[in-house]
């Protein structure tokens, strides 16, 4: 017994050390955005059921940036492949790619993703500004041209049209891709409706500062980041029926039987309104390959086209199903041209 | 005289007792009985509230609702140029679903001309319709041309409705299954073509998107490739580094030393593991990311430390005549030890082991940063292909936004609660078997 132990443990040390590992690396590897990740799993899916020839693409979650990080890890086996991604790539982000010898970086845009608000399915209807937002979840609000510590504590002292609850959201973290869209196409666009990036400079800020005060959001418990994916925050809703959630259009629409979705600027997000551009809180999403890796990673040239074909991200495919907007057919066809002729960052 | 003695004696109150607070004391100890008792109870309650949520959330789980149809393998369909002597890829991409659809069509009584009707029933088959299909047509070419019943599964959202978990009395455009849904599956539930069986596919199907085709096949293998890691690794490590500094280091400042940090590496948080784990064996060794090979090493870190701790005590406990005797009669101190301490000590060795192998098994957070916690469809060949972990596929499945994941993710649960249950009770009956006592 205790021979055969020690044989045997001996025999897997062997086996770790004599390069088992370093055959060809046949599968895609793929990490980053959790919005990213349904319909990167949906793809790969179908993409391993497509081609026989191909494995199934191994999709990690994580999160934008943890996922370009990893990305810029360098080229070779032991790094991925592919990274999803629910907003551009930074300029210091290509930097420290390019430092770390990941050269050409190709950019995908798969669609758009709306970004709602919505609170428990039995409370009232909602119409919400950013000016609403900015009002009630800033940390620091116009009053009377100045920027003092924002003093609502309910709803409907930001809007008197809002119910009489008590201000509690829950919105997605600093790590989330989320939550930059979250700050620019609301906070900030309310904070400069408002004069707050004025107010701002006359309390002697510079343009920067300004808008940095613009998206600090409230501290004081009553904006609550959420640092994990959507089920939590429908968990909160869940436990506190007069708070407000934020969640991605796909999510909202795959429990419309728990939420009631609020308005935008008087725009009911749906796929309709944000392909139009009428809905202002939407996003893109990306994912980007390492080009050194096409061509030595079997299947990823086909993976990324066969995501790119109308049958995928096509307004019919089953990503527009699960509940991302298509982009319009002129700019599809532009992402797959750029892909085919390699262009890179 | 002796009257007034005896009067005295009679009249006199006994000598008083002294209070030694006899009373206070017993109702002290009452009193701590019964916060025993509702420690115990409250710890009971909410182990009771836990169990009960995940196992009525979780036992629906193993049942999957699919219908018999009649297929019609049609080789107009399958292979409408007649090719696939030729070229085997053709029964690969098939359109297999077309067939599902035209046999529940055909069941239902729906004419295959009425073409808002036939969009209707789109969305009512799984897709993993095709796959199944796929599968018995490769499996058996012959099939084609002939009618055969095959139990397809249903789509997530009417296995949800199918088991009651769907509140059809909300307006319809708020839920996800359509009146016209309902009605087929009433009609095909009356007919009994419509039924839950039991779903096998929980434990054979990778991950998957559509929740009535993912399964934690991938998962289990995962976790098995993990487990025979750490136990090939940190049970003869974990052994070997305990017999030499219970048995023969010399008691110094240096092997202290040790000593305090194998205690204190039992207690770091299992995610610096996987930070170590990321720096040294991917980054710097260059080993593959996702790998379940990857995973034992870094579960076999974290196990180590509860082994040689469990081993070191099981040593101890062995009295030191064995010794001593042992050594009279002219052993070596090496045979002492494998002959006559080893076995004595086994079973003790043998429940730490268990013990941190069931701890290891339920881990997720150091295999987040070695990419573990991954989608992985395909089954793992070798240790060194993706794979993810158990626990893993729970917090996969807890995330997900479906609702049909909800029941998935419990009968996960509930399947690897299982699994530590069986462990920890061979624990405790190796422990009562062989256990000796001096």
């Amino acid at each position: 017994m205790k021979k055969a132990l020690l044989t045997a443990s001996a025999a897997a040390f062997a086996l770790a050390a004599s390069a088992g590992y370093a055959a060809a690396r046949d599968q895609i590897q793929v990490a980053g955005s959790s919005t990213v990740l349904p319909y990167a799993k949906i793809v790969a899916e179908q993409f391993g059921e497509t081609f026989s020839n191909f494995k199934t693409p191994v999709v990690e979650s994580g999160g934008s940036g943890a996922g370009i990080k990893e990305f810029c890890k360098g080229v070779g086996e032991n790094t991925i492949d592919i990274a999803n991604s629910s907003r551009q790539i930074k300029k210091d982000e290509v930097k420290s790619c390019q430092d770390a010898g990941v050269k050409d970086i190709q950019e995908v845009k798969i669609g758009y993703d709306g970004i709602v608000f919505a609170t428990d399915v039995k409370g009232p209807d909602w119409a919400l500004t950013p000016e609403d937002v900015y009002k009630a979840l800033a940390a620091k609000v116009v009053v009377d041209g100045k920027l003092v510590d924002n003093p609502n504590t309910k709803w409907n002292q930001v809007n008197p049209k809002l119910p009489d609850w008590d201000i509690a959201a829950y919105i997605p973290g600093e790590k989330h891709g989320t939550r930059e869209v979250f700050e620019e196409k609301l906070l900030i666009a309310g904070c400069k409706k408002l004069g707050g990036v004025e107010a701002g400079k006359a309390g002697g800020l510079d343009d920067k500062a300004a808008e940095a005060a613009c998206k600090a959001v409230r501290k004081d418990g009553k904006a609550v980041d959420i640092d994990g994916d959507y089920t939590e925050t429908l968990a909160r809703i869940d436990s506190n029926k007069t708070g407000v959630g934020v969640f991605g259009l796909a999510f909202y629409e795959n429990n419309a039987d728990k939420l009631k979705v609020a308005t935008v600027s008087g725009i009911t997000p749906s796929t309709e309104t944000i392909a139009k551009g009428e809905y202002p809180v939407s996003r893109p999403l990306f994912f980007y390959v390492k080009k050194a890796h096409l061509g030595v990673v079997p299947g990823l040239k086909e993976y990324v086209d066969f995501f790119l074909d109308d049958q995928m991200v096509g307004p019919e495919g089953p990503l527009a199903e699960y509940g991302l907007v298509a982009a319009p057919e002129a700019e599809r066809k532009a992402q797959r041209e750029a892909f085919d002729s390699g262009k890179s960052l | 005289m002796t009257d007034v003695t005896m009067d005295t004696v009679a009249t006199a109150t006994p000598p008083a007792r002294r209070d030694i607070g006899l009373k206070r004391r017993y109702a002290a100890e009452r009193r701590f009985r019964l916060y025993g008792v509702l420690a115990i109870l409250v710890g009971l309650a909410f182990l009771v509230v836990m169990l009960l949520s995940i196992l009525t959330k979780g036992y629906t789980s193993f049942w999957q609702t699919t219908v018999s149809l009649p297929i019609t393998f049609d080789e107009k369909v399958i292979d409408p140029d007649n090719k696939r002597a030729t070229d085997p890829n053709v029964l690969i991409t098939a359109n297999y679903p077309a067939l599902a659809q035209k046999a529940l069509a055909e069941k239902l009584g729906i004419d295959a001309k009425n073409k808002p009707m036939m969009t209707r029933l789109k969305g009512f088959l799984s897709d993993g319709s095709r796959v199944q299909l796929r599968d018995v047509v490769v499996s058996d070419p012959a099939v084609i041309g002939t009618t055969r019943n095959v139990d397809i599964l249903v789509a997530a959202n009417l296995d949800s409705a199918f088991k009651g978990q769907i509140d059809l009395s909300v307006p319809e455009d708020r839920r996800k299954v359509s009146d016209q849904q309902v009605e087929w599956m009433n009609k095909l539930k009356a007919e009994g073509a419509m039924a839950e069986r039991f779903n096998t596919g929980l434990f054979t199907f990778g991950a998957s998107s559509r929740p009535e085709t993912s399964g934690l096949g991938v998962a289990i293998i995962g976790s098995f490739y993990m487990m025979v890691i750490v136990l090939l690794l940190a049970l003869p490590i974990g052994v070997a580094a305990s017999i030499y500094l219970e048995e023969f280091a010399k008691k110094s400042r240096f092997t202290d030393l040790i000593e305090v940090n194998i205690n204190n590496l039992a207690a770091v948080p299992s995610i610096v593991f996987g930070l170590l784990g990321l720096a040294v064996f991917v980054n710097f060794l260059g080993m593959p990311r996702s790998a379940s090979f990857v995973g034992g090493l870094v579960l076999t870190l974290m196990t180590l430390p509860t082994i040689i701790i469990a081993t070191r005590a099981a040593l101890a406990a062995v009295p030191p005549s064995i010794r001593s005797a042992a050594l009279g009669l002219g052993a070596s101190k090496m045979q002492m030890v494998f002959q006559h301490i080893l076995p004595l000590a086994a079973p003790g060795i043998l429940t730490g082991t268990i013990i941190g192998l069931a701890r290891a098994l339920g881990e997720t957070a150091p295999l987040l940063l070695i990419g573990m916690v991954a989608f992985v469809a395909n089954y793992p060949a070798t240790p060194f292909d993706p794979a993810t972990a158990l626990p893993v596929q729970i917090y996969m499945w807890a995330n997900e936004a479906e609702r049909a994941f909800v029941e998935r993710m419990s009968g996960a649960i509930i399947i690897l609660l299982v699994f530590l249950m069986a462990m920890n009770i061979t624990a405790i009956v190796l422990r009562r078997r062989f256990e000796r006592r001096w």
